[in-house]
């Protein structure tokens, strides 16, 4: 229904169907915070959310990765129809959340997180394998594995969230704002970190403030207002257009 | 918790090998109540005593399960207690007069005493799948308040249900109970704990406990292991109440009020949220806190009423310690670690000391 106002700058590089979003509707109580979310993303593609505070870019993360259920639409991913599905039926089937605010475990070391990040998978090999392959991609995690991770600093604690959520060999990477307040040399770091893990095959799926970085970074994009999507576009035509140079970098 | 277990490891002479340590509160724990059942034998006070202590032990323990390794907040397990001890003590009633004719009558005894004591058990587990199931869904306080009044409703109902003795309590419940009975079952509660602990259950219990929404999103079916500790909390309780309703001569409604519920918090507070051993050590301290004090009082050679008192002054001083502890060492005796990983970190300084 909302298809119609979106507006739509430029073809979309074709990438085989991974997940799609159709109409999702969710409440909170008396608050309608989507009012009919479609979007995709592809095998392969990274696929960025951006909007204003409260536009339900996490909403709508949450309602993909079985952490609430919505009220009307259709969820479906990796060729199942998933809407209302919980979380932990998700996660085995290659979807990996990293929450807002990071949700580490504070009390927890910094190996003990990796190691609850592969909590549904039993391969030892290949678990060690792959916390090998997070230690390359951030050699600081290495260094403070003894460490508790809430003694980390913030651009550590979010290298930790995205490596834990790697550990469950995601087909799909939910981010939810991976850039928050973070340095931008920090933030230039994860994001080329990010450039490998989606090089290695994994789709993410971005939620970000910061609309440049972003767009820069995806292959394509979608602006969320106020529970819907009103504009979508290839990243670099969405960088270029006029209304996105004003209402979300500032000119 | 990592680290923790290394320094105990090098502490070198004091470490325990790790398939031990599980069941080591069990292995000390056992003999010694077996041991004591035999001294006590002709000591019906010390036999009770020792009673209370292991009740109070596997309430302490499998309220652990829920408030401690979880880190959901239940208050009222007296409730879950009072069903296991009515449940238990009405199966007995009605199995009075039965007997094994092929088995030895004491051996009879305890059958029955472990068929009315699964009744209990496993009818308070169904009161917490009940209850567990619609209030851990959410997240937050409502266990807390839906807890606290399944608590009141079962006293309400037991109060005016005439199978159940009403106001005036039942009797007649055949004194089944025996030390070595209730010291089986502290073994299993603390097997079951320690097993938990030990288990990919527990390290599901643990990621609810630091952050539930991040477990969520890491794959924890976060509601089917809080009801599923909270059923297997509630069984534990349910047994405890019914080896209580087989030791002691009458149970009333009074036995399982709010404060039996808080003094088993306290007790685990005490402990340390999550460790085991700590909610053990916590239990006898508190079981035996006031017989302490009413010897105390009756060596001063104080009248007996004054000796009763102490019921009345058990509830401050719970809450003067409780306030102690909280400014002094707010995790908890033990915190979440157990005995044998605190111990060995005590003794290697003062060794230094020497
Ligand atoms: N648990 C909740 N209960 C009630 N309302 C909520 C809840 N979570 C979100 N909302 C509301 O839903 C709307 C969308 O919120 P959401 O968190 O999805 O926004 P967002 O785009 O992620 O914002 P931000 O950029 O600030 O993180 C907001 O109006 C918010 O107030
Ligand atoms: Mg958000």
């Amino acid at each position: 229904m909302s298809e119609a106002q979106v507006k739509v700058l430029g073809a979309r590089q074709e990438f085989a169907p991974l997940l799609a979003v159709d109409g999702v509707k969710v409440s909170y109580g008396a608050i309608q915070a989507l009012k009919g979310v479609t979007l995709k993303v592809g095998k392969g593609e990274v696929v960025a959310l951006i909007g204003a505070n409260g536009a339900g870019k996490t909403s709508t993360l949450r309602a993909v990765s079985g952490m609430l259920k919505p009220v009307g639409g259709r969820i479906s991913f990796a060729g199942e129809d998933t809407t209302g599905a919980k979380a932990h039926t998700l996660v085995p089937r290659g979807m990996a959340h990293a929450p807002e605010g990071r949700g580490i475990f504070p009390n927890l070391t910094v190996l003990e997180n990796l190691e609850l990040g592969a909590y549904l998978r039993s391969d030892a090999d290949g678990i060690a394998a792959d916390m090998e392959k997070s230690y390359a991609l951030f050699p600081k995690l290495k260094e403070r594995r003894k460490q508790f991770a809430g003694t980390l600093s913030g651009g550590e604690q979010q290298m930790l969230a995205i490596a834990r959520a790697l550990l469950s060999r995601p087909k799909l990477l939910l981010l939810d704002e991976p850039s928050l307040g973070l340095a931008p040399q920090v933030t230039e770091t994860i994001f080329r970190n990010l450039k490998d893990v989606n090089a290695a095959g994994v789709s993410i799926l971005l939620v970000e403030q910061n609309a440049h970085l972003a767009l820069n970074f995806a292959h394509y994009g979608y602006v969320l207002e106020t529970g819907e999507v009103v504009m979508a576009g290839p990243g670099k035509a969405l960088l270029e257009s006029p209304e996105i140079r004003k209402a979300y970098l500032g000119e | 918790m990592q680290t923790a277990s290394a320094v105990s490891g090098s502490g070198g002479s004091s470490g325990v090998p790790a398939s031990l340590r599980g069941i080591l509160p069990v292995l000390v724990a056992l003999p010694v109540l077996l041991v004591l059942e035999w001294l006590l034998s002709n000591s019906p006070f010390a036999s009770y005593l020792l009673s209370i202590m292991a009740v109070n032990i596997i309430l302490a323990v499998s309220l652990n399960i829920v408030n401690g390794m979880t880190g959901q907040f239940s208050i009222g397990h007296a409730g879950f207690m009072a069903v296991g001890a009515y449940l238990a003590g009405v199966t007995s009633l009605a199995l009075k007069d039965v007997a094994l004719s092929f088995l030895p009558v004491a051996v009879s005894d305890q059958v029955f005493l472990v068929v009315a004591l699964l009744a209990g058990g496993i009818s308070a587990a169904l009161a917490g799948f009940l209850v567990g199931l619609p209030s851990l869904r959410l997240r937050g306080d409502y266990l807390a308040i839906v807890t606290l009044g399944f608590g009141e409703i079962i006293r309400v109902v037991v109060t005016n249900t005439e199978a159940f003795g009403r106001a005036l309590g039942l009797s007649g419940i055949p004194q089944t109970s025996t030390v070595a009975m209730v010291g089986f079952w502290v073994f299993l509660v603390v097997l079951v704990s320690r097993r938990i602990a030990g288990s990919s259950h527990g390290r599901s219990l643990w990621a609810i406990r630091e952050d539930e929404v991040a477990a969520e999103a890491m794959g924890v079916n976060t509601t089917g292991y809080k009801v599923r500790a909270f059923v297997i909390s509630s069984f534990f309780a349910g047994i405890a109440g019914g080896l209580f309703a087989h030791f002691v001569p009458i149970i009333n409604p009074g036995s399982f009020t709010f404060v039996k519920s808080m003094e088993i918090v306290v007790m685990v507070v005490l402990g340390g949220l999550g460790s085991t051993t700590g909610a053990i050590v916590a239990a006898v301290f508190l079981t035996l806190l006031p017989e302490a004090l009413r010897s105390a009082f009756a060596a001063f050679g104080s009248e007996s009423t004054l000796a009763q008192q102490v019921d009345q002054i058990r509830m401050p001083v719970y809450g003067l310690l409780l306030v102690v502890l909280m400014l002094s060492r707010p995790q908890g005796l033990f915190g979440t670690k157990e005995l044998w990983e605190v111990i060995p970190r005590w003794i290697p300084r003062r060794r230094k000391g020497m």
